[in-house]
């Protein structure tokens, strides 16, 4: 027993380490001719990139009076956005979880809706919902709700499957119906998961939203646009600043929100 | 009289966090012993360890290995210092994503440049000398299986071959059997003490268990919140003596 | 009652007030009247083209048509990702919190971190165009950059949990501290760190495939030039090739990293 073993050609020669890494590597340059990879091109150019951080590293302050109001509609669409996603979601992930729902078809259909949803890129919703209402902050609040629908419902089928089983068992024992199974036993289990992750979604949607505007669903990100059509980069900087402060904000009171909850 | 292959003198350990570690230690060790401290976790028995072979730093005193200073090495004479003493730890700490050649092979590591070593280009005799030191630790079949498929015995098997891959002249063991069951414990012990006889090599290891400590050891040391509290040959050791260095032990697990 | 309760009681009263409030001021700042009248009309078009996609989109030789599109995006993500991966390391070694001193060190790097992560990845883009001209070079650079902020995070918080075990074996044998990085703690993190690579090139692929929308290539483009000028056959059968691709990239790069795992 004590002996070394022989080893096969393939492992001799770690056949799979090489395998994997030629497919990498034949990946990698196929993708760099695809997307025509030029660096020559770009340590060129890099100038003008520098340069335009330059400018945008003398902000325009004055602007900021401009800035407030868009970002205080940013905020409040993410808040609606959100909550109208959240309030869709839960249905939706009541019927998903394996553990309220037996038939499999039910739940097979609505876990793959939810799918769908969740391939969909935020600003590709955004484009959509500006044809379909219009432009303004309604396309954004929109967008946000069928985003955070689909990251929402799954977040709650996984937390409401995690539950403890007794006591569903012990309320059906009991004679309890579907209705109030949920309420009893489910909810209180899961709430505080709930709220946790609402203020997740909530702080991935306050990004999310600084960009939507760019495509015209309201909020700060229609000044992105405009100042980026008009050059005028110490903008920019101000808004993009902004958005920093925002979102540093919302992460550190959502932080503290979501800590409280433990 | 031989000069002493280890020599510490006045040695205190106070760490950044203001916990004093050891507190004026004065030992010395010969060559060829088989040396087990116990005491409490806590009790410092890491810490005077890790200082033999300078993985901790003392605040005070001096430390002396075959009659030379060598608190203030640094960087090369430390690296040389250290190819030279083996250690051992209770988490095995192998790469565990990396095969046991592997692992054995990093035990030479302080003899080759980075470069050589991460592409693997050791020699024949040290790729020999892996083979050699896995058939003592009776592992060599499992040479090309990974670290993380062995089980936790095997694994600290694995990491006594990786130290003798040092020909080490001192043998350090923090608590090298503490995540193991005791059949696999008897196995590593007895590992432990074949290499002492056989081989010559002075082991120093780190014990909780005091029975453990007096069915292997030459001499037993004991250590107290960082106090030397103790120090006998096996011949004088009673297990009464125990009583105070295990002080407080029994308050706690109440 | 005791204070303990009444607190209690108070503090559900006091948030129930709070969370009113900021309802109310958010529903109220919306002005949610704006939508267009003809926003049921336009949801059935958009249905019917759904429903009857653009079918001669999908492959048409020209390089501008579905496949090829999809494929650049595909590309775009992939080189991005990895290129962002490599770029990562060093940041994540400087956010990651070390045991001793150094914490300014980290929370600088973390900083850093956030700051690329806020920074919009379609101003990268933008701003990447006019350094090497709009295309899909734009859309690698601007990935590779702001990709750089969720990885940077996620690698230091897995070296900050990593185990130091193997590292301090390699010091206590002679090594020194690259010896410790390249034989140790690289090794045992590498797994890690392609699983969250691959986690974000899943997200990458999403990002990718909206860049065009700013010029940065992919399919992106002709998706924002056929929702505007209402081609909804044609954003139909985009639409179809996005929700595919992501569903089957999320799937080997699921199954991949549940092997990693």
């Amino acid at each position: 027993m004590n002996e070394v073993p022989k080893r096969s050609f393939a492992q001799r020669f770690h056949l799979k380490l090489v395998v994997w890494s030629v497919l990498f590597i034949v990946l990698l340059c196929g993708s760099a001719a695809l997307t025509g990879v030029n660096w020559g091109e770009f340590f060129s150019n890099i100038g003008q990139f520098f340069s335009l951080i330059g400018k945008m590293a003398h902000p325009d302050w004055k602007y900021i009076q401009i800035v407030i109001q868009p970002v205080i509609q940013t905020l409040q669409m993410a808040i609606v956005g959100t909550t109208i996603g959240t309030l869709i979601a839960v249905p939706f992930s009541v019927v998903a979880a394996r553990n309220l729902v037996k038939n499999p078809v039910v739940r097979g259909i609505i876990r793959f809706i939810l799918n769908l949803v969740r391939t969909l890129p935020d600003l590709l919703l955004a484009a959509i919902m500006v044809a379909i209402v219009g432009i303004g902050p309604s396309a954004g609040v929109w967008t946000l709700a069928i985003f955070s629908f689909g990251m929402i419902s799954k977040l709650f089928y996984e937390s409401i499957e995690t539950i403890d089983d007794g006591q569903l068992e012990a309320l059906r024992a009991a004679g309890a119906n579907y209705f109030q199974i949920i309420v009893f036993a489910v909810l209180p289990q899961v709430i505080e998961n709930f709220i946790s992750y609402f203020l997740y979604t909530f702080e991935i949607n306050v990004r999310a939203s600084t960009v939507l505007g760019y495509l015209g669903a309201g909020g700060i990100g229609m000044l992105l646009q405009q100042s980026l059509d008009s050059f005028n980069y110490s903008q920019t900087a101000i808004i993009i600043l902004a958005t920093l402060i925002v979102v540093l904000i919302i992460d550190g009171l959502s932080n503290y929100l979501r800590e409280k909850l433990d | 009289m031989e000069e002493p292959l280890i020599e510490i003198r006045n040695v205190s350990k106070v760490y950044d966090s203001g916990t004093v570690g050891l507190k004026n230690i004065n030992l010395t060790i010969q060559k060829g012993e088989f040396v087990v401290v116990v005491g409490l976790s806590g009790a410092g028995k890491s810490t005077l360890l890790r200082t033999i072979n300078r993985m901790h730093d003392v605040t005070d005193g001096d430390i002396l290995i075959e009659g030379k200073s060598i608190i203030h090495y640094k960087g090369k004479e430390l690296r040389k210092l250290r190819r030279k003493i083996g250690m051992i730890f209770q988490n095995f700490n192998l790469v565990k994503r990396s095969s046991v050649q592997r692992n054995v092979l990093s035990g030479r590591v302080g003899y080759y440049s980075t470069f050589k070593s991460v592409l693997g280009l050791f020699s024949k005799e040290d790729k020999q000398k892996a083979v050699d030191a896995l058939k003592q630790v009776k592992m060599a079949d499992k040479i090309y299986s990974r670290a993380d498929e062995l089980s936790g015995g095997q694994q600290q098997r694995v990491a006594i071959a990786r130290a003798l891959m040092q020909d080490p002249k001192i043998m350090l063991a923090d608590e090298p059997i503490a995540s193991l069951d005791p059949l696999t414990t008897k196995a590593v012990m007895d590992e432990l003490k074949e290499l002492n006889r056989k081989l010559g090599i002075t082991v120093i290891v780190n014990l909780h268990s005091v029975p453990l400590a007096m069915q292997y050891a030459d001499r037993i040391i004991g250590l107290r919140a960082g106090e030397l509290v103790y120090d006998k040959s096996i011949a004088e050791v009673q297990e009464t003596d125990f009583d105070s260095i295990y002080e407080g032990a029994a308050k706690e697990n109440e | 009652m005791s204070k303990a309760s009444k607190n209690k009681k108070y503090g559900w009263i006091f948030w129930g007030i709070l969370i009113i409030a900021v309802y109310v001021w958010a529903i109220l700042g919306m002005n949610l009247s704006g939508i267009q009248s003809s926003a049921v009309q336009v949801t059935k078009s958009i249905f019917n083209g759904i429903c009857h996609p653009d079918w001669h989109y999908v492959y048409n030789g020209s390089g501008e048509d579905l496949v090829s599109l999809i494929i650049q995006t595909l590309a775009i993500a992939f080189l991005g990702t990895f290129v962002s991966a490599f770029l990562s390391v060093p940041f994540a070694f400087l956010a990651a919190r070390s045991s001793k001193h150094l914490q300014v060190r980290s929370k600088i790097g973390k900083f850093i971190l956030v700051f690329i992560r806020t920074f919009p990845e379609i101003v990268l883009a933008i701003m990447f165009i006019k350094a090497v001209g709009p295309g899909a070079f734009a859309g690698v650079l601007a990935v590779s950059i702001h990709s750089i902020g969720m990885l940077g995070k996620l690698f230091s918080e897995s070296l900050e949990n990593m185990d130091h075990g193997a590292e301090e074996a390699i010091l206590s044998v002679g090594g020194t501290k690259s010896d410790a990085l390249f034989l140790a703690t690289l090794p045992d993190i590498m797994p890690q760190f392609l699983s969250y690579t691959l986690y974000r090139f899943e997200i990458a692929v999403r990002s990718a495939s909206i860049l065009g929308m700013v010029g940065a290539g992919g399919i992106g483009t002709p998706l924002l030039f056929a929702i505007q000028t209402r081609t909804w056959s044609r954003v139909g059968i985009i639409l179809l090739g996005i929700v595919v691709t992501v569903t089957v990239i999320d799937w080997i790069s699921g199954t991949l990293r549940r092997k990693l795992g």
